[in-house]
């Protein structure tokens, strides 16, 4: 009885262990399958590399869209990761234990505010001050970036953060000892140390910008058209499917899962380049 | 003899540089956390200053009216909270079985390797990503409908890594010698991991739990397209509902009620700031028992 029991529990583990894998194939498979026809039918590379999208008169080109999210991810990264980085610089050497005890639940709760309540915020204030001081419509990359910019510092930060923590203690004693000040020490040999960690962490917070979809909806203006400035409206990939969604049927509803395909593939090369980069560790 | 007359000046350079360098790293590395801090603070701020006063007993209880330009929030309340739940109902088993997959029945294989790809994948996912797919999986080929049945399942593919990763990382804390008693004292290893190891990391089980009730609860993209805006009181699990992220979008991004956007908002913004209140304080209290 106790024998069959232990069998019994083995297997039920195993066969929990794998709702993962098949979670991930469901996923891929179903947004293959509805996606997938429809770009076959328009071709493969007029479809990422079409320049209109008008599903009415079926035409179906997403590369304004690419460029919007690459432009707005590229923009949050350049804002983003420097201030992540010099945090999770702060949090793991410089903060008094008051400071971090502060610092880290807030950290936290960036994390988990909706993602609309940052649009929502970036719409009342960044918009306005983008359209009074720079001009434009205030919809804009810039006002998206830096909306995405706050939204992956907690991921940029935490992972860091830990990756730097992880590091022997020999190393930051050891520099100290050769008489290098506290930054030397940070600068020239626990940064370098913590490298694939802090990579990591900026691949996967690009990962998170790539995939915002309900913080940029608001701010972005969602034109269809190639950006000429940083102050001019863009739709990213994400938008586009959560702007149409709503209404879109037949061929339409096919070209939006196709986006979602595109995303899915881009997503999936940014994930696994980051668990490359923590297990070459 | 030049070269010693002009050492010591060098060597006074380089100490000069490396302390200044130090000084301005030190300034830009505070400069950056105080930022951070300010805006996070400014946020939450604006969003409490502009919607506590509109969150009272009325709000709360009082399904919305005309759309959501009157009345309360008491249908997206609700809603959300079934939504979750169902959610949380489907994904605590299998994370928490895999979980303990991972950390006690198996060494590290191709097997393992591919479970812990597939779950940092789904960990990475947009909910975007996520919303299409239950929208074409449970609501469409299911025929279950825009309901809070497909709301819920699609949350569960989505925080299964979180329930996964925190529930492994709090079995592998138990520590080996609690494992090594039961098992002399003849218990079997489902003996072990059921009255032994289960209880230990209970806690940290939990908070990863909790931690994943927030995700449900902020999450707006994947549950507009599976669970849809209806604003009735749902009747069952079959019924389409709105959550209160969706409902703060709809009256924000439409411009219903600015007023109740704020209210429902700061709600949001309680909620998640009690939920981690709960996790850390449940974390800590793990972490202390684990000493």
């Amino acid at each position: 009885m106790n024998n069959f029991k232990e069998k019994l529990a083995g297997r039920i583990f195993l066969v929990l262990a794998f709702s993962s894998i098949s979670a991930l194939a469901l996923i891929t498979v179903f947004i293959l399958i509805q996606g997938a026809p429809i770009m076959t039918k328009v071709g493969l590379f007029k479809f990422v590399f079409g320049m209109e999208w008008a599903p009415s008169q079926e035409k179906f080109g997403i590369f304004p869209m690419l460029v919007g999210s690459v432009s707005v991810t590229l923009g949050a990264a350049l804002l983003g990761v420097p201030i992540g980085i010099c945090c999770s610089i702060f949090l793991a050497e410089f903060a008094p234990a008051t400071v971090r005890n502060i610092f880290r639940p807030a950290i936290q709760l960036l994390a988990g505010i909706p993602s609309v309540v940052y649009g929502f915020w970036g719409l009342i204030f960044i918009i306005p001050v983008i359209r009074d001081y720079l001009g434009g419509p205030g919809l804009s990359i810039l006002a998206g970036s830096i909306i995405l910019a706050i939204m992956i510092l907690p991921t940029i930060i935490s992972i860091s953060e830990v990756s730097i923590l992880a590091l022997p203690r020999q190393y930051k004693e050891g520099a100290l000892a050769l008489g290098m000040n506290q930054w030397q020490a940070i600068w020239s040999v626990m940064l370098p140390a913590a490298k694939s960690g802090i990579v990591a962490a900026v691949i996967l917070g690009i990962g998170r910008a790539i995939g915002e979809t309900m913080a940029v909806i608001m701010i972005l203006g969602n034109a269809v058209a190639l950006p000429e400035s940083i102050l001019d409206p863009v739709r990213t990939l994400t938008t586009n499917i959560g702007i149409e969604m709503g209404y879109a049927a037949g061929e339409h509803r096919q070209a939006l899962f196709a986006t979602g395909i595109v995303l899915f593939i881009i997503i999936m090369i940014i994930n696994a380049s980051a668990q490359y980069i923590t297990r070459k560790k | 003899m030049p070269r010693l007359s002009t050492s010591p000046v060098r060597n006074e350079v380089i100490i000069i540089n490396s302390r200044t360098r130090e000084i301005i790293a030190k300034t830009f590395i505070w400069a950056a956390a105080i930022f951070v801090l300010v805006i996070l603070a400014f946020i939450i701020i604006y969003i409490l200053v502009k919607g506590l006063p509109i969150i009272s007993w009325r709000f709360l209880t009082e399904p919305p009216s005309n759309m959501g330009r009157s009345g309360g929030v008491s249908s997206t309340i609700v809603g959300t909270l079934l939504i979750t739940l169902v959610a949380i109902l489907i994904a605590a088993p299998f994370g928490i079985g895999t979980a303990f997959y991972l950390a006690e029945y198996t060494r590290e294989n191709t097997v393992t390797r591919v479970i812990r790809f597939s779950a940092e994948s789904l960990a990475g996912i947009p909910s975007i990503v996520y919303g299409l797919f239950g929208f074409i999986f449970f609501v469409i080929y299911l025929k279950m409908g825009w309901s809070i049945l497909s709301g819920g399942l699609t949350l569960a593919f989505m925080i299964l890594p979180t329930i996964i990763r925190t529930s492994e990382e709090s079995i592998r804390a138990v520590p080996e010698i609690f494992r090594e008693v039961s098992f002399s004292l003849s218990a079997t290893k489902w003996q072990t991991i059921y009255k032994v190891v289960f209880p230990a990391a209970l806690a940290g089980i939990v908070n990863g739990i909790i931690l994943s009730v927030g995700r449900c609860i902020a999450e707006t993209a994947a549950v507009v397209l599976t669970a849809g805006s209806a604003l009735r009181i749902p009747s069952s699990l079959f019924s389409p509902t709105r959550s209160m992220a969706v409902h703060f979008y709809i009256l924000a991004r439409e411009g219903i009620s600015m007023e109740n956007a704020y209210g429902t908002a700061a709600l949001l913004i309680i909620l998640i700031f009690l939920i981690n209140v709960v996790a850390n304080t449940l974390l800590n209290s793990f972490m202390e028992k684990g000493r």
